[in-house]
């Protein structure tokens, strides 16, 4: 029993082991400004990942405009704090205030873009919301310098910096409590059902258009809230950031995290994060650039790692799964029950979909034949 | 209430030009397990369609115990009391044979939790999951598929997958039930197999039974009353036996 509780919450105790080591240390003074800056993104982006894989990975519908969302958080959030902040000091209460208007409003977006997104599919669906993101961020980019600062940007107050990635940490453990929770019950089963066969899903009396909407919402209000954090870690917010190249980041580390992998996504958000200001630092001038052709890399040995049936094998042997059952007592568990860490991807089913891969399954002889052998 | 179950008007549906079902009356009562038979592309399925929302009929209508469902999304004839199964097979691949029931007892009220309720784990939740898990396995137990519930789905047999889709059906708890080409593709031994469970449905859960069928063994076996259908117009329609044999069905299967 002890075992299958561990395994339930091994995201927060992650992110929650993460946080209480980071936050001592701010607390002796021994964390460099520079760290607290990366911890800052690295929560942020985590935020964005677990909720862009609520969308892509267990709704299974491409979004590539996570940034427009993210972007109205932290444009609206801002404008908030900065109205709020003379009013009620910058404390909690501010910060609250704007993560509440800032989620609203990405939330309301979200609604808006999830409305095509009952009629549209796959690449229509991801033009888009490509668009949205775009038009978003022009949007802002054309405000007057009254409203929302234009092309200059909008100045933000900012946190006590010392405090700011606790925040953003708790943050993440708020979201990650309620993505988790909503894909863990029979509703997440009907979002996953979806995923899996539409068709069948609105057969079995799955309200569709439901669904696919607290998908987009759920995402877009967590990714406004991300938005507001950001605004907090900037001087100010100028719309370049919200770019289309952001939104590919985003997706690149769901993809990397594993589709449908909440510990993945998490993992993979604090790797590319770091990797990233790695980059930047190192890279002069106008080579900067060259880390966008990261992500590109990262996807190809993605999709190559998961498809090669050569690497399928050295996976298979040694990965963390095994690793883990060598020294835990219970080997097989096969209850279904107790195995929510593991929600099937799109990306596994090409492996199940392979024949080689069940040579190691216990029920192979049984149950498994080939689908045209009848 | 009417004495059907299944009553349909002057049902009929045209894609542009083509009439692909025409006229089609049908009256099935309460218990039936009743068949509709025809040729390729005679239009069966499209019956099917129609009677689950897929399609909306240009023609007549359908009522399930007096109701009309015409017009109603899928999800909302389902909840009236129609399920189905496809005749190409449409699992939850990714998901075990147990949780593939479960979303079929989704809509159930006595399994009603809100989504507030989920995100925040209160007690509702977990007695929810709890009793779902015991009636999926329920369930499960009928076809004889309990002791795969662990398995994924796409790992499971041709013939299992067919049980599965029809228990999957049968969780949302129908009133009808519609079997598109159920043995389509089975082996002599499934093929009796799902005879016997199909049989066991009608007694355990008074349900009644449409049925898309081509293996006509299977449906003289099976099936009280038939019709049948030609180019989506109904040649023959009684007793499976009187309309099996009728001149019309015989040409249209055999030819002249």
């Amino acid at each position: 029993m002890k075992n299958i509780k561990w395994k339930h919450y091994i995201n927060y105790i992650l992110v929650g082991i993460v946080t209480l080591i980071f936050t001592i240390l701010a607390f002796c003074g021994a964390l460099e400004r520079s760290l607290q800056v990366n911890l800052e993104q690295i929560a942020i982006a985590m935020m964005l990942a677990v909720s862009l894989s609520l969308v892509v990975g267990f709704l299974g519908e491409l979004s590539i405009g996570h940034a427009g969302f993210m972007c109205v958080g932290a444009y609206l959030g801002g404008k908030i704090s900065s109205i709020l902040v003379p009013i009620l000091g910058n404390g909690l209460l501010a910060l609250a205030a704007s993560l509440l208007v800032g989620g609203l409003c990405a939330g309301i977006c979200g609604f808006i873009i999830g409305l095509p997104a009952l009629r549209l599919k796959g690449d229509y669906l991801a033009i888009t919301t490509l668009a949205f993101g775009e038009i978003v961020r022009v949007l802002f980019l054309n405000s007057s310098s009254e409203s929302f600062g234009g092309a200059l940007g909008l100045p933000t107050p900012r946190f006590d910096r010392k405090y700011l990635f606790i925040i953003c940490f708790l943050m993440v453990l708020l979201t990650l409590f309620v993505v988790q929770n909503l894909i863990r019950s029979k509703h997440g089963r009907a979002i996953t059902a979806i995923r899996d066969n539409e068709i069948a899903a609105r057969a079995t009396g799955i309200n569709v258009t439901k669904y696919k909407l607290v998908g987009f919402i759920v995402a877009a209000i967590f990714a406004g809230f991300a938005g507001v954090l950001f605004s907090y870690t900037q001087p100010n917010v100028s719309s370049i950031t919200f770019n289309y190249n952001y939104s590919i980041e985003m997706l690149v580390i769901v993809v990397l995290g594993g589709m449908g992998n909440l510990t993945g996504s998490l993992i993979a958000a604090a790797a590319v994060t770091l990797i990233n200001s790695f980059l930047q630092a190192k890279l002069p001038g106008d080579l900067a650039v060259l880390k966008d052709l990261l992500y590109a890399l990262i996807l190809i040995v993605v999709v190559v790692y998961s498809n090669s049936p050569a690497l399928k094998n050295f996976r298979d042997k040694y990965n963390l799964r095994n690793l883990f059952a060598k020294f835990s007592k219970n080997k097989h568990d096969s209850d279904d029950s107790t195995r929510w860490d593991v929600v099937p991807t799109k990306i596994k089913m090409d492996a199940i979909l392979s024949t080689d891969i069940v040579v190691n399954d216990p029920q192979a002889d049984k149950a498994d034949k080939p689908k045209g052998d009848k | 209430m009417s004495e059907f179950v299944l009553e349909t008007k002057n049902l009929g549906i045209s894609f542009g030009g083509l009439k692909a079902v025409n006229d089609v009356n049908l009256q099935i009562k309460q218990g039936e397990i009743y068949g509709l038979i025809g040729p390729n592309g005679a239009g069966k399925t499209t019956v099917f369609n129609i009677l689950t929302g897929v399609y909306q009929p240009t023609e007549g209508t359908f009522y399930l115990n007096g109701r009309e469902l015409r017009k109603l999304p899928q999800e909302k004839i389902n909840h009236a009391g129609i399920a189905r199964t496809f005749q190409n097979i449409r699992l939850f691949n990714n998901m075990t044979v147990r949780r593939n029931v479960m979303v079929g007892l989704h809509n159930r009220p006595e399994f009603k939790c809100t989504m507030l309720e989920s995100m925040l784990r209160l007690p509702r939740h977990f007695k929810c999951e709890r009793e779902m898990k015991k009636k999926a396995v329920e369930i499960l137990e009928i076809f004889g598929l309990a002791d795969e519930r662990n398995t994924l789905a796409c790992n499971l047999p041709y013939g299992k997958q067919r049980k599965l889709e029809i228990a999957r059906a049968l969780a949302t708890e129908p009133k009808l039930l519609l079997l598109d080409e159920p043995a389509a593709g089975m082996n002599p031994h499934e093929t009796e197999d799902l005879r016997q469970t199909v049989k066991l449905l009608r007694e355990k859960y008074d349900i009644t039974i449409l049925l898309i069928e081509h293996d006509l063994k299977f449906v003289s076996g099976i099936c009280d009353r038939i019709t049948v259908l030609n180019f989506g117009t109904v040649i023959a329609s009684g007793n499976t036996k009187d309309a099996l044999s009728d001149p019309e069905v015989v040409r249209a299967y055999i030819g002249k």
